[in-house]
């Protein structure tokens, strides 16, 4: 049973604070800021999402850099606070439009309303945009997106990088748009956040596809959905290992591991034809989750060489080559290598160039030391990371094949876009 | 709501305004807005009302406000009210006077036409937690119970609960809780139904203590006929309500295996849901029922594993935490689900430092002997990460993997190269963990201390690693060159040692050193009893003390009591105790499996709930040992599966039991390290010097240094050994133990018989071997069940290490006995054969 709801800023002010059972003492948002910031401070370890003081347990979840809190005395589910907070969020984000502090404190009364009816006395009622709709009676202040501060490349993988990116949507739920009447559109975006790690010689030694498909649908009326993916879809390992995927089985088949589904979907058809069908409830949530370890073709190869050049220098070569196709373009790439910790001078040059498919980039460093290195130099640096997202791609190959809305008349002709994104998620090269 | 700082001494933050002008500004604004009908007013009202509501938010007290928030609360204006409710759900409970004048437009607003007004004024008024105001509560709840609008009833079944607190006489006089019920079975929404089981499962549970009946009505929610009328609505209700039933669920008593067949058949698609939460609830389902089906209850260790898997990878890392807490958790119950899939738990760069500890311990965990070089190798790539706390935990991990005895060989070599890294956190985990590998493999101890001797002790800083360090040095005195010179050089920056258990290891090393190498180490064994007596700490006072009398009194008790003969370790103790394991296991999918404890350490009382199981639990052993603390097991063959008997089956104490070290007892022999010496049943002297003159030429040495002119001690004269005396505290890991009984030949091998009384007595194997340890003979390892017993023993003399091996098959319908008999020393075989014989006559003796 919830007893106290809360979001804090990164600076620990309350912006919304909502108490349920009045069980817990008011102070506990101090409490709760303070533990967590001496937790970094003093070990260089992130709080853990759960902890208890004094008898009251502190759940949170960092989102866009904001703290949703959520305390209570009693024994509960753990895994069903943590989802109830990210939920949360993901409701105020779809009446928001955007979710940030400065759209939180300017809706804040919209956000309590919310906040009245998704939890009642510590219990949790609905999550659903949708139900919620006929409760809210606060009309969002539209924080415009475009004036939001530039968050640069790496705000896709900030906290919570787990979290899908924001899809270009940012528009309310109920907002209305500037012409006055709403635009029937509804996104699909199938996303795969794909982990790798290289060994030093350039084989694969993990790989993973977490993979999503997210639908958010502006659609009056609530209309049928039929969803058909890829045909040859197989689901489960049947036990085998890992290791024998017998070949790259070059037919296109695509083999999930496993995979989950939102609760409006109807699966009655899944297994004859791989079609979902479901009624979208409004705002952002996923259709599908999705884990695959069938080997497939990672989109970088990363050749790294360090080598030492006399005593106090050494240098590096940095060789990254995209195996895609030359059609796609992928942004906002990041590449990261620790250097050993004498490193006091590091010059390099870098081709210039966005990272087309089929190009291949180098960068070369010189490194110089205030101190002899002791042992190998490969010990002492890397591994090489890398963070980046592609568009228009996704290295599992699964399909939306097509997306049927059930009509109400012959003029309706909402719009759909269906979209693929791939992202790294901890993509690794060893040296 | 934000805290009104008359109940909360803090200050506000200099970025937040102290409010009290504008508090007041705001009160002489709504005063002039409370009658105003003009138009326009609503806007203006809504203005001031959200800076009211933004203040509370920050924690500034609006409480002086309130009689002109109830003025302005006449209005139709839905977003006005709710924030007016908001207010007054706030500071009713502090101004309980006041209250009583948002009695009246609540109670109006109860029987407003708008559905919507009704559920609100009713939870507000339900929310105002004022014990005085309850006589105004029945009624608009009992009208809302009875609601045509779902939103009503629903709003009026937690209301039901609220009341409760407020006033649990009133709630249940006015019936309530039966109104409820009736609810419950019959009411069209899912919601409705949700909450009132929800607030019957509260109310119900609080009443049980009061009295008989609310107890039988607890039990009646656990009933076939509820679980079944919930079960079957379970579609209806949205995911957050399926967790309630499924937690109700989980608790249910199947009739038989039909039942338990028909709710798994039934719940089987939640498992696919994407929310974490319901896939937990119905996976406590799924493993509570099948308890006692064993095969059912592995079957479910395998359906569940995808789906977890896919919810650690797919949720946020927050939810990766919670679902790792409880793979853990499941892990520990059956390692061998996951002993393929370990590569789900490696780590990710970007993971958080929370999830990738407990992928650390999920790796530790699923570690055996076909993935122990892969999951190694890959800890070895994190023990070098730049990510300090992350490398640090990999090589504790390492550590306890090497413990675990799969490849230990491969592993030992990868812990020494740790140790040539030269980063001094390195060092300080490695040095802690090569401690504990000797203390259980101590037949490493010429690799690890060729590699330990190297280290500069001025490196390794660490309080734990540097005690770690001391403790070779003493122990493994003599192989190392330097040992008295490093432990002299630590001893003179005594005063510099902040750490006491640092300085208590020091103390004991120097000892351990000086029995050993007198001459070199007598010098800083005076240095360090001299300082340790002069220390602020009282227990190194009292440590010094003690060497310092014993000393005194014969070196050769001293030599018995600080430089025994050590037993391998062959278990570290578990931190926690199968019960308490158990308890969490009950607790599954709550905070008890996230936190390790279970509910009853964490919770208060009054706030257990539906989850804990049993009232009081004072008496538990709670597992308070820490890691180490160590159980010298004496019977090594629980431990090594593949040893001879590979067939064999373990003794039941092979379970859960062997993990707490209460369940050993009655066969518990060996002892942790310094009490055992004090058994002084043996003398265990073996120095390398030979003792009289030496000791007694450092007694005196001491003496002066000490400047005490006590009376030299002597050392007794050795009684006279009888013809075979074999060492009670008998050593032998059972690799030697394999290879000599491949080498040797049989020295004897005959057949004998057993006496009608040993037959009746061996009705297990245990109580053999614990006879047999009374005579100073061990065993190795044993199984078999009546009428066939098979047993390996050894033995070996006291004062050399000459062992004795035996294997020895015992036919009970026959009362025989098969002996072959392996020695060292073959010459003293025959003896040690009449010995093994009369220790095997007098067994079941009386």
């Amino acid at each position: 049973m919830i007893s106290q709801f809360f979001v804090l800023s990164q600076r620990g002010d309350n912006i919304v604070f909502r108490d349920y059972r009045g069980d817990v003492q008011k102070g506990s948002a101090e409490i709760f800021f303070r533990k967590v910031k001496f937790w970094s401070e003093d070990a260089e370890e992130e709080a853990p999402p759960v902890f208890n003081v004094d008898g009251v347990n502190y759940f949170h979840v960092k989102v866009v850099g904001l703290l949703f809190v959520a305390t209570m005395r009693t024994n509960t589910s753990p895994s069903l606070v943590l989802e109830l907070l990210q939920r949360i969020a993901r409701v105020i984000k779809d009446y928001l439009g955007v979710l940030s502090e400065d759209s939180l404190r300017k809706n804040f009364v919209l956000v309590y309303e919310l906040l009245d009816e998704v939890i009642d006395f510590g219990y949790v009622q609905t999550t659903s945009t949708e139900v919620l709709k006929s409760y809210v009676f606060n009309e969002p202040i539209v924080v415009d997106a475009a004036r939001l501060p530039p968050l640069g490349p790496a705000s896709l993988f900030m906290q919570g990088s787990k979290r899908m990116p924001g899809t270009a949507i940012t528009k309310s739920v109920v907002a209305n748009e500037p012409g006055g009447r709403k635009r029937e559109e509804i996104f699909v975006d199938i996303i795969e956040k794909i982990s790798v790690t290289f060994s030093s010689s350039g084989y694969i030694l993990t790989s993973e596809i977490d993979g999503t498909i997210q639908m958010k649908s502006y659609l009056t009326g609530n209309p049928e959905i039929r969803l058909a993916l890829t045909d040859e879809l197989t689901i489960g390992r049947g036990g085998r290992s890992i290791y024998d995927y017998g070949g790259s089985s070059g037919s296109g088949a695509v083999i999930l591991d496993d995979c989950n589904f939102h609760e409006s979907v109807h699966l009655d058809s899944f297994d004859v034809d791989r079609t979902l069908s479901l009624v979208p409830p409004d705002g952002e949530f996923p259709v599908m989750n999705y884990r695959i370890t069938q080997e497939f073709k990672p989109p970088f190869r990363i050749n790294t060489l360090i080598e030492e050049a006399g005593q106090l220098r050494a240098e590096v070569m940095l060789k990254i080559r995209a195996e895609f196709p030359s059609s796609i373009t992928a942004n906002t790439i990041v590449v990261q290598m620790p250097l050993p910790k004498y490193t006091t001078r590091v010059s390099f040059e870098l081709e210039p160039g966005a990272i087309i498919g089929g190009s291949e980039h180098t960068l070369r460093a010189k490194l110089t030391f205030s101190q002899e290195l002791h042992g190998n130099i490969t010990k002492e640096a890397g591994p090489v990371s890398m963070t980046f997202t592609v568009p228009m791609y996704n290295p599992s190959r699964l399909q939306v094949k097509y997306l049927q809305i059930a009509k109400k008349s012959k003029t309706y002709n909402p719009y759909r876009w269906v979209r693929y994104v791939t992202q790294a998620n901890s993509y690794v090269a060893r040296i | 709501m934000a805290p009104p700082p008359v109940y909360n001494q803090r200050s506000p933050s200099p970025s937040q305004p102290s409010g009290k002008g504008e508090v007041s500004d705001l009160k002489m604004q709504l005063r002039q807005l409370a009658g105003s009908r003009a138009p326009g007013t609503d806007d203006a009202k809504r203005d001031l009302f959200k800076k009211v509501i933004s203040y509370m938010t920050i924690g500034i007290d609006v409480s002086s406000v309130f009689s002109e928030m109830v003025m302005c609360s006449a209005t139709s204006d839905i977003v006005l009210k709710k924030m007016c409710y908001l207010y007054v759900g706030n500071y009713a409970k502090h101004n309980p006077d006041l209250s009583l004048l948002t009695i009246n437009f609540l109670q109006r607003d109860c029987k407003d036409e708008d559905p919507m007004i009704r559920g609100l004024a009713l939870r507000s008024l339900c929310s105002l937690r004022v014990a005085n105001l309850v006589e105004y509560l029945v009624g608009p709840l009992g009208s809302g119970l009875k609601d045509s609008n779902n939103y009503v009833r629903m709003v009026a079944a937690m209301g039901v609960l609220k009341l409760y607190h407020i006033s649990a006489s009133t709630c249940v006089d006015a019936d309530f809780p039966t109104t409820l019920k009736h609810l419950m079975l019959n009411d069209p929404d899912a919601q409705v139904v949700a909450n009132c089981l929800s607030a019957l499962q509260e109310i119900w549970s609080l009443e049980a203590s009061k009295s008989e009946e609310a107890s039988r009505e607890r039990e009646a929610l656990l009933s076939k006929p509820v679980v079944y009328y919930l079960l079957n609505r379970i579609k209806e209700f949205n995911e957050w309500a399926q967790c309630v039933v499924l937690e109700l669920v989980a608790k249910y008593v199947p009739s038989d295996s039909n039942d338990i067949f028909d709710i798994m058949n039934l719940l089987e698609d939640r498992l696919q849901h994407a929310n974490g939460a319901v896939v937990l609830a119905t996976i406590k389902v799924f493993l509570q029922l099948t308890l006692s089906m064993t095969d059912v209850h592995q079957q479910v260790y395998e359906r569940i594993k995808a789906p977890l898997l896919t919810l650690m990878s797919s949720g946020s890392p927050e939810q990766s935490y919670a679902m790792l807490s409880h793979l853990h958790l499941l892990v520990m119950r059956a390692p061998y689900i996951f002993s393929s899939d370990y590569k789900n738990f490696y780590c990710q760069y970007n993971e958080p430092f929370y999830v990738k500890k407990l992928k650390l311990e999920m790796l530790t965990a699923v570690a055996n002997e076909s993935n122990t070089y892969e999951i190694v190798t890959e800890l070895c790539e994190y023990a070098a990460n730049v990510d300090i706390p992350i490398a640090r935990e990999s090589i504790r991990a390492v550590g306890k993997i090497a413990l675990q005895q799969y490849d230990v060989n491969a592993i030992v070599d990868r812990l020494l190269q740790f140790l040539e890294m030269e980063k001094d956190y390195v060092t300080a985990e490695t040095l802690v963990l090569v401690k504990d590998l000797l203390r259980k493999y101590p037949q490493w101890s010429h690799d690890c201390i060729a590699v330990v001797g190297n280290i500069s002790s001025k490196n390794v800083q660490e309080p734990k690693a540097k005690a770690a360090l001391i403790w070779m040095l003493g122990e493994y005195a003599q192989d190392m060159q330097d040992a008295p010179y490093i432990l002299e050089s630590l001893i003179e920056n005594w005063d510099e040692e902040h750490s006491a258990e640092v300085r208590l290891h020091l103390l004991t090393a120097v000892m351990k050193c000086f029995l050993r190498r007198p001459p070199e180490t007598q010098k800083a064994l005076g240095d360090a009893l001299a300082s340790g007596l002069a220390d602020f700490h009282q227990d190194v006072h009292d440590r010094a003390m003690l060497y310092y009398r014993l000393l005194q009194y014969d070196v050769s008790v001293a030599e018995r009591v600080v430089n025994p003969p050590k037993q391998a370790v062959s278990v570290f103790a578990d931190t926690q105790s199968s019960e308490i394991k158990d308890r969490i296991f009950d607790e599954f999918n709550s905070l008890s499996v996230v936190y390790q404890k279970p509910s009853y350490m964490f919770t208060d009382k009054e706030h257990r709930g539906p989850f804990a199981f049993s009232e009081e639990l004072g008496s538990l052993s709670i597992g308070v040992e820490s890691a180490d603390n160590i159980v010298t097991a004496q019977r090594v063959e629980a431990n090594d599966k593949d040893l001879l008997l590979g067939t064999s089956e373990k003794e039941e104490s092979r379970g859960p039991g062997n993990n707490g070290s209460a369940y050993n007892a009655p066969a518990y022999d060996g002892s942790p390290a310094l009490t055992a010496a004090l058994q002084t049943q043996l003398d265990l002297v073996s120095l390398d010097h030979t003792p009289a003159a030496s000791v007694s030429s450092t007694s005196l040495a001491i003496d002066d240094l000490l400047g005490l002119g006590l009376p030299v001690a002597s050392t007794p004269a050795p009684p006279p050994p009888p013809a075979l005396e074999l060492n009670p505290k008998a050593v032998l890991d059972p690799n030697s133990f394999q290879q000599k009984w491949r080498q040797l030949p049989i020295s004897i091998s005959q057949e004998i018989s057993i006496s009608p009384q040993g037959i009746t007595a061996l009705t297990t194997p245990q109580a053999l071997i614990r006879h047999m340890q009374g005579q100073s003979i061990h065993c190795m390892a044993s199984g078999g069940q009546a009428p066939n017993f098979k047993f390996f023993f050894f033995a070996q003399k006291a004062k050399e290490s000459s062992n004795y091996l035996v294997e020895c098959i015992i036919n009970t319908s026959a009362s025989k006995a098969q002996l072959k008999i392996k020695a060292d020393d073959q010459s003293t075989s025959e003896a040690f054969s009449s010995l093994f014989q009369s220790a095997l006559s007098k067994f079941g003796l009386p």
